[in-house]
Parts: structure tokens; C-alpha cells; sequence
């Protein structure tokens, strides 16, 4: 781990302290959830370790680079709903490949230009092509995804792009 | 509770049990890593969502159900993050994926 | 009936140890040992449930957190490991 937090110039800036009061807002929010208990003591014990996850994050550069660019929104659950949609599809399609008598493979890798989304969307294009079975992301590079398809229709589905143009279209203004 | 919710859950669970099996047995028969890759996956995605929320279709509205909801987030968060990084580990170590792995019982291309 | 699902996912399990066994390289063990792991989280919350133990959740998602730190430890080891072994051929064919 190369890390050298101490010569990071602080970016305390007011963009970024909405960002913070989240970040904390869900740790104690977690801490209240799995802890239960309204004690003094706990409650101490709560807030000491949400500081210190908050001043590690802090440290690590978390606030640096906007994981928080990922919005909640109606249009995400839009797409979460398809992406389930998806999964069931696909799952069934694997299913089908797993339980057939003889295993008829036609695995193949496609690459897929990410080219225009923003890092935080290539991120998510990357998990929803692996979160649907009979697809994986094998590698990320200079905005190009390598993509393992187990089937052809698989890849084919891949090569289209409309899981691309959903993943676009969320953060679309 | 009530009955519809409660045919609705089992059947979920069911079908999530089913899932979990396939994937088992598809990261058992399956040829080659990146294969098995694909069956791991049906387990992780689509079980996960069935069983989990099959659960909590019986937990009802409780404290239970929001926990689990945050397993079923975590778990669908991580899991394609752990795939990436086995899948580029094996690249990496020179596991090549493609057609030719399928040893011999490819018969599409 | 919960039955149904713990006996699906044990047997799944098994499957799953009989891969890691068989091996053949340790990117297929390791893929197997992530699948037990994620398996154990759904056994663990059904458990929860069939035997009327809410508190078993919280397990779950311990299990589950460190199942996820787990697989990236064991990736980074054979990495570097991978990475050394290399650097010692190259240094021994030179």
C-alpha cells in the first residue's frame, strides 16, 4: 500500500461537506441498526468508532474522488428493475446451459467501448455485466471493458450495447 | 400472516433453493475456470435475491427484513467486485479465456 | 419449507468443497471457497429464520464482510506470490 496522506493537501471545500455528513449519517445510522441498544456507553462507543471510520476514510482520500457521484434516483431503480429483469433472463439461459444433457459451450470475450460514460458508470456497466450470469467482466482498461460471454447470444446481447445506454441513461440530464 | 405472502415466500425460497443447486452443479461440471465463473455466478445474483427476499416476505415489516436487505445489498455490491478481481488475478497469472478452452466438447464455432 | 432451501444450499456447499478440492488451479479453489462463503450467508439467515433466532442475521452479515476481505487477501497473496516466483525465473535465466 503506497499511501502518503500527510503531504495530501486538505480538500475541505464546500462541495464536499454534504459528501461527509452522508458518509457519517450512514455510519451511525448503521450503528444504531445493528446495535439496538440506547445506552450511554454504547452510544459513546458508537460515535468514537464513526469518527474514527470517518477520520480513516478521510485519510484513504475517500472524499477525493466523488464516490458520491452516484445519484439515487427514480431513474436508478428504473434500472435496477431491468437489471433484475436481466438477471432472471439470463439466469434461466445458464440454467439451461448447466442442466442440458450435453454441455453445448460457445464461450467468447468482446470488448465493449465505455469510452463516453464517466468512471462511476463504467464501474456499475462493469458489476451489472457480471451480476447477470452468463457474462463477466474480465478486465477495465482505458475506458474498454473485456467481457467473457458464456453463450453466444450472450455476447451478442453484450455487442448490442443496451445495457450501456441504460447504465447512460441514468445520469442523463 | 397473511396467506398469499406466505405461498409468495415459499415459492421464492423454493425457486431460490433450485437456483443455488444449478449453480453448484454447473461450477462442479462446467470445463474451465471462466465457465465455472458463470455458474458461481447464478449462485451469488439470482439465489441470493430469491432466497433473501423470500425470507423477508416471512420476517414481514421488522427489523429483520431491513438487515437483510442490507445483506442482499452488501452481497450484490461485492460479489461482482470479488469476481473482477479473481477473474483479472487468473489473466494475470496467465489463465487465457477463450474459445479453444472448452477442451474439445466446443461443437458452436 | 426452509427445509427445502437448507438442504439446497448444503448440498451446494458440498459441491462447492468438492471443487475446491479437485482443484485444478488455485483460481478455481479459491472461486470455490468465495461460492462456500457466499453460501454459508444465505444458510446462515435461513437458519435464522427456521430455528427463530434473529440475531443469527447479524452473523450473516459478519460472515458475509469477511468472506469479501477474505478472497481479496488470498487474490493479493497469489499474487505477489505469482509476481516473485517470475522475478526469481527471470533473475535465474539471466
Amino acid at each position: 500500500m503506497k499511501t502518503s496522506p500527510n503531504q495530501r493537501p486538505a480538500p475541505a471545500g464546500a462541495g464536499h461537506s454534504r459528501a461527509h455528513l452522508m458518509f457519517i449519517a450512514l455510519l451511525i445510522a448503521a450503528w444504531v441498526l445493528w446495535s439496538g441498544m440506547f445506552k450511554p456507553l454504547l452510544l459513546g462507543l458508537g460515535a468514537f468508532s464513526c469518527a474514527v471510520a470517518g477520520y480513516i476514510a478521510v485519510r484513504m482520500g475517500y472524499f477525493d474522488t466523488r464516490v458520491f457521484a452516484l445519484r439515487f434516483n427514480l431513474r436508478l431503480l428504473r434500472f435496477w428493475a431491468w437489471l433484475l429483469k436481466e438477471i432472471v433472463k439470463s439466469s434461466l439461459e445458464v440454467a439451461r446451459v448447466v442442466l442440458a444433457r450435453e454441455l453445448r459451450l460457445s464461450t467468447r470475450v468482446v470488448e465493449v467501448d465505455t469510452g463516453r460514460l464517466s468512471p462511476v458508470d463504467q464501474v456499475v456497466l462493469g458489476n451489472s455485466i457480471t451480476l447477470a450470469p452468463g457474462t463477466l467482466t474480465l478486465a477495465a482498461s482505458d475506458g474498454r471493458l473485456l467481457v467473457h460471454a458464456l453463450t453466444a447470444d450472450g455476447a451478442r446481447a453484450i455487442e448490442d450495447g443496451e445495457m450501456l445506454r441504460r447504465v447512460a441513461a441514468v445520469h442523463e440530464d | 400472516m397473511n396467506a398469499v405472502l406466505d405461498v409468495a415466500s415459499w415459492v421464492l425460497l423454493t425457486l431460490g433453493g433450485i437456483s443455488v443447486l444449478i449453480g453448484g452443479i454447473g461450477a462442479l461440471r462446467l470445463p474451465d475456470l471462466f465457465t465455472r465463473m458463470h455458474a458461481a455466478s447464478i449462485t451469488d445474483s439470482i439465489g441470493a435475491i430469491l432466497v433473501l427476499t423470500g425470507i423477508m416476505l416471512q420476517a414481514g415489516l421488522s427489523l429483520a427484513t431491513i438487515k437483510l436487505a442490507a445483506i442482499l445489498l452488501f452481497l450484490l455490491l461485492t460479489s461482482p467486485t470479488a469476481s473482477n478481481a479473481l477473474a483479472a488475478a487468473a489473466m494475470l497469472a496467465g489463465n487465457k479465456p477463450g474459445i479453444d478452452t472448452t477442451g474439445g466438447k466446443d461443437d458452436a464455432q | 419449507m426452509y427445509y427445502v432451501v437448507t438442504l439446497a444450499t448444503l448440498v451446494t456447499m458440498a459441491l462447492a468443497l468438492a471443487r475446491a478440492v479437485m482443484g485444478p488451479t488455485v483460481y478455481d479453489r479459491v472461486l470455490a471457497v468465495n461460492m462456500f462463503g457466499t453460501k454459508t450467508v444465505l444458510l446462515v439467515s435461513v437458519i435464522a429464520f427456521l430455528f427463530g433466532r434473529p440475531d443469527f442475521i447479524d452473523l450473516a452479515l459478519a460472515y458475509a464482510l469477511i468472506n469479501f476481505i477474505g478472497v481479496f487477501a488470498v487474490l493479493e497473496f497469489f499474487r505477489t506470490r505469482a509476481v516473485r516466483r517470475e522475478a526469481d525465473e527471470g533473475a535465474g535465466r539471466r
